[in-house]
């Protein structure tokens, strides 16, 4: 344990140094389960030059005065903030070298550090941070700052624990929902039951009198006239809030409220498209299939298109066609949305898990009437975000509550609450065509994606570039189902798909699927197809010959089926082989190998924890979990309806290997999830000889088993 | 409301509660052990899981009048400084990611070492398939297992 210091000096506003030497580093942005907490002041520790031993991490406030980007998402955290923590540490570590100039007389170029220690060599004096700390808070923040040469880090690039680990285990508060308060009340909401309607009429009268509740009312998220910003998006806007002084009596007295919904004014009836109407409404997921299947073509719309793909699918000896599709999916967060709020007449304090704090001050901010510094947003850690808590309507529902009820409250929401309520991935459909010529050359590649409402495609990535005659066509439907991003949004669709059926382009060309991406990768590099191409294709093969090599691809092992993908998203790329085994006819995931390219990684076993973290995730959505609808109703509200992955269908091991090339750091919570789900299709169609191209796979894998065994 | 005397981590307590109100909730709200946490509130994820007698229970699923006097266990009760084997383990493998399951995933983890001090793969597999893990963690989860089993 350290030993506090008894004066702490403000350096900056990312370091504090006491006069015994620890370091309070803060950690600016929020941590959902990516180890930015840990991560980021790593970073701010390296250019500080202080020992890691020596540092206490506290969360930062939502402060854009002193830090920037206070935000969970795009996996953007380390990439933007990395010349920032480095400067922060860096000026601060200036500070004290010419703090102890001063007091030693001795040039500040003479003056060296290490690990937390000042240090001049020719008179050889010497002096702990701690001594210099007050002297060096009075220096002026210098204009330049030299920084670290990346061959001279010491805690970037070695692995460091979980700054909060023992608290984790420790079973301490950290948590939004651990959030306490004297007088603090608990509040949840009803919402209408299905996407598409709103309230009624509300009989409250035998809630009121219920033990333990002490307000139930009908509430507006927003205000009338107010813009939702993109943070804002909320399918019901218009609830019942009850409030109470415990948890489960609230939620008795919300079972018992009698409620009667009806369609909303504004509700999308119909979307009209080439002289069709379509029916929308309140949704069912059979007409959102049929939809998919059948409108793609008469809504598709180019968004590129290079040499003549008319042509060549035209005078192709051989078309390949297939069409992928996969569901809505619900983030379902292990920690429900929730949030403290305490309004009172001239600010607003709210606490809780949030992704955009800075965002969701301007939208309390708009809805209370108050000025921005009269609100103050405190981060805590979160029981995951995968983009659910971007859009953070239930910061403003807390505050509103609050406000109405005069006094400190916690808005819960139960599991059921936060899984019908979602910004959800949305449904996808895709349809990839490629055309061979006699001599089986890849000619002509036509792609046409599109979804409820949200379309997956990136024209401009790979095979963009690599093939001469390509068409990429999207297309979109309306609907009244609130979406949102999800973990590597789109990406988590389109990747697979892509890389499935690009396994099924090499196996009809007679070629080594790793060989066929290489050589199509070698002809983006040396020659491309276009000039939009947004990837940079020698990294591209880099990690697909790293998988390669590291999985001893080509080595077949008995009874081993293998399936390999690779892609490049939020900056950085990765390829994946997938090992599967039949067990007692039951396949298992025995081994995953997955090469990274995200640049320096700045904590290697938290990194590692991460991609495996990523893996899991894609294949268990892609095997088991949907969320269908019937009527605007979620079919599925809590996890004995909807699946997700379990501890037994995880992969046995996953080895992860980062390439080595020092450029500056990327992204890397999403982008090992997209590319696992083609490896893992890949991998099935070894292991039974049948392609699913719908996702969940598990039900149809399950099939194919009972055939296989009679 | 009615009194209840309960047994939580050696010590006695009171709560003044609604007899149905689930274990969760009295340890979550009325007793601040916030460490057992709330995930589904229908035995589906095992976020809540304590150890009531020493057997590993879904508080949400345990009525405070149900419990009478059998001892309960919460992993703020599982050591004084969490030197337990089973989270020492833990933080050797740096399992968590976002970690709000993890104090669920180690009072199972517990209870399997408790009644079966080395298990193999697959009855960690079979014992650990009710405690969810929406960052997916499992194969350091499992690993942990097996580094504590080993350990104690
Ligand atoms: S909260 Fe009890 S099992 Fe999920
Ligand atoms: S660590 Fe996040 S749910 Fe398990």
């Amino acid at each position: 344990m350290l030993v506090m210091p008894d004066e702490w000096f403000e350096i900056n506003g990312f370091i504090k140094i006491g006069n015994n030497g620890v370091v309070t580093i803060m950690s600016p942005n929020p941590e959902i389960g990516q180890n930015v907490k840990t991560s980021m002041p790593m970073i701010v520790a390296e250019e500080l030059d202080t020992d890691w031993k020596n540092v206490v991490v506290e969360q930062a406030p939502l402060n854009t005065d002193i830090f920037t980007r206070q935000l969970a998402g795009g996996s953007q955290s380390i990439r933007q903030s990395w010349p920032g923590l480095r400067m922060a540490g860096g000026a601060a570590r200036q500070m004290l070298r010419t703090a102890a100039a001063e007091a030693w007389q001795v040039p500040v170029e003479e003056v060296t550090t290490e690990a937390g220690m000042l240090r001049h060599a020719a008179s050889g004096q010497s002096a702990g941070y701690g001594e210099m700390a007050s002297a060096a808070a009075a220096v002026p923040v210098p204009e330049e700052v030299e920084l670290k040469d990346a061959a001279d880090f010491k805690i970037i690039g070695t692995s460091r624990k979980n700054v909060d680990g023992h608290k984790i285990v420790t079973g301490q508060p950290l948590y939004g929902l651990d959030y306490q308060r004297e007088g603090m009340l608990i509040a949840m909401i009803v919402h209408a039951p299905a996407f598409g309607m709103q309230i009624k009429t509300l009989d409250d009268a035998a809630v009121r009198a219920m033990p333990g509740i002490q307000d139930v009312f009908t509430f507006k998220t927003y205000a009338d006239d107010y813009e939702p910003a993109w943070c804002d998006i909320s399918a019901f806007t218009e609830m019942v809030a009850v409030v109470g002084n415990s948890t489960w009596e609230v939620m008795q007295a919300k079972r018992a409220l009698r409620v009667e919904w009806e369609p909303q004014p504004d509700l999308i009836e119909a979307v009209s498209t080439g002289g069709q109407q379509i029916p929308v409404g309140l949704e069912n997921t059979a007409a959102h299939r049929a939809h998919m299947e059948a409108l793609g073509a008469p809504l598709a719309r180019v968004t590129r298109r290079d040499g003549d793909p008319e042509a060549a699918f035209r005078d192709a000896a051989q078309v390949i066609e297939r069409s992928y599709s996969a569901p809505f999916l619900a983030h379902n967060c292990m920690e429900p949305m929730n949030f403290f709020a305490h309004v009172t007449a001239d600010k607003a304090e709210l606490v809780g898990p949030i992704q955009t704090p800075e965002f969701m001050e301007r939208s309390v901010s708009a809805r209370l009437g108050l000025p921005l510094e009269q609100i103050d947003i405190q981060m805590t850690r979160m029981g995951g975000g995968f983009g659910r808590r971007l859009y953070g309507h239930f910061l403003v529902e807390a505050a509103v509550i609050s406000q109405q009820v005069n006094a400190p409250v916690k808005l819960i929401y139960s599991r059921e609450d936060d899984m019908t309520f979602g910004t959800y991935r949305p449904a996808y459909y895709a349809t990839y065509r490629a055309a061979l010529d006699a001599a089986g050359n890849l000619i002509g590649f036509h792609v046409r994606a599109g979804g409820i409402p949200e379309s997956p495609l990136f024209s401009n990535r790979f095979p963009a570039g690599a093939v001469d005659n390509y068409l990429a066509e999207d297309w979109t439907i309306d609907s009244n189902i609130s979406v949102g991003a999800f973990r590597a949004p789109r990406s988590n669709f389109i990747a697979g798909a892509e890389q499935a059926f690009l396994d099924e382009v090499a196996e009809a060309m007679g070629k080594d699927p790793i060989a066929l991406r290489l050589e199509m990768l070698e002809r983006a590099r040396t020659n491309p197809v276009g000039e939009r191409n947004d990837y940079d294709a020698a990294r591209y093969a880099g990690v697909l010959e790293l998988v390669r090599d590291q999985s001893e691809w080509g080595e077949d092992q008995p009874g081993v089926h293998r399936g390999v993908s690779a892609y490049f998203c939020h900056n950085s790329y990765v390829a994946q082989v997938l090992d599967m085994v039949l067990e007692n006819n039951r396949p298992v995931i025995q081994n995953v190998h997955c090469a990274i390219d995200c640049g320096i990684v700045v904590n290697p076993d938290a990194a590692i924890n991460l991609a495996e973290g990523g893996i899991v995730d894609g294949i268990g959505h892609a095997m088991y979990s949907a969320l269908t609808f019937q009527d605007g109703v979620p079919q599925q509200n809590n996890y004995d309806t909807y699946r997700l992955i379990r501890h037994s269908e995880a992969p046995k091991s996953i080895a992860v290997h980062f390439v080595d090339n020092g450029i500056d750091p990327t992204g890397l919570g999403e982008p090992p999830y997209p590319p696992i789900i083609g490896a893992l299709a890949n991998a099935i169609y070894r292991a039974t000889g049948q392609r699913i191209y719908e996702q969940p796979f598990a039900p149809q894998l399950e099939v194919f088993m009972r055939e296989a065994t009679g | 409301m009615a009194l209840f005397t309960l047994n939580v981590n050696g010590n006695r307590v009171e709560v003044d509660a609604d007899p149905s109100t689930p274990m969760l909730w009295v340890l979550r709200d009325h007793l601040q052990l916030v460490g057992t946490k709330y995930g589904c509130g229908v035995a589906q994820c095992g976020a809540c899981t304590v150890h009531l007698n020493g057997t590993a229970v879904r508080s949400c699923m345990i009525t405070v009048s149900s419990v009478g006097n059998q001892p309960i266990t919460t992993i703020e009760g599982l050591s004084e400084d969490g030197s337990h084997p089973v989270q020492k383990a833990w933080l050797e493998h740096d399992v968590p990611q976002c970690g709000y399951c993890q104090a669920g995933q180690i009072m199972s983890a517990v209870a399997l070492l408790d009644q079966n001090p080395s298990p193999s793969d697959e009855e960690i597999d079979t014992w650990m398939n009710g405690n969810i893990c929406r960052c997916g963690t499992y194969t350091r989860i499992h690993a942990a297992i097996k580094t504590a089993a080993a350990n104690r």
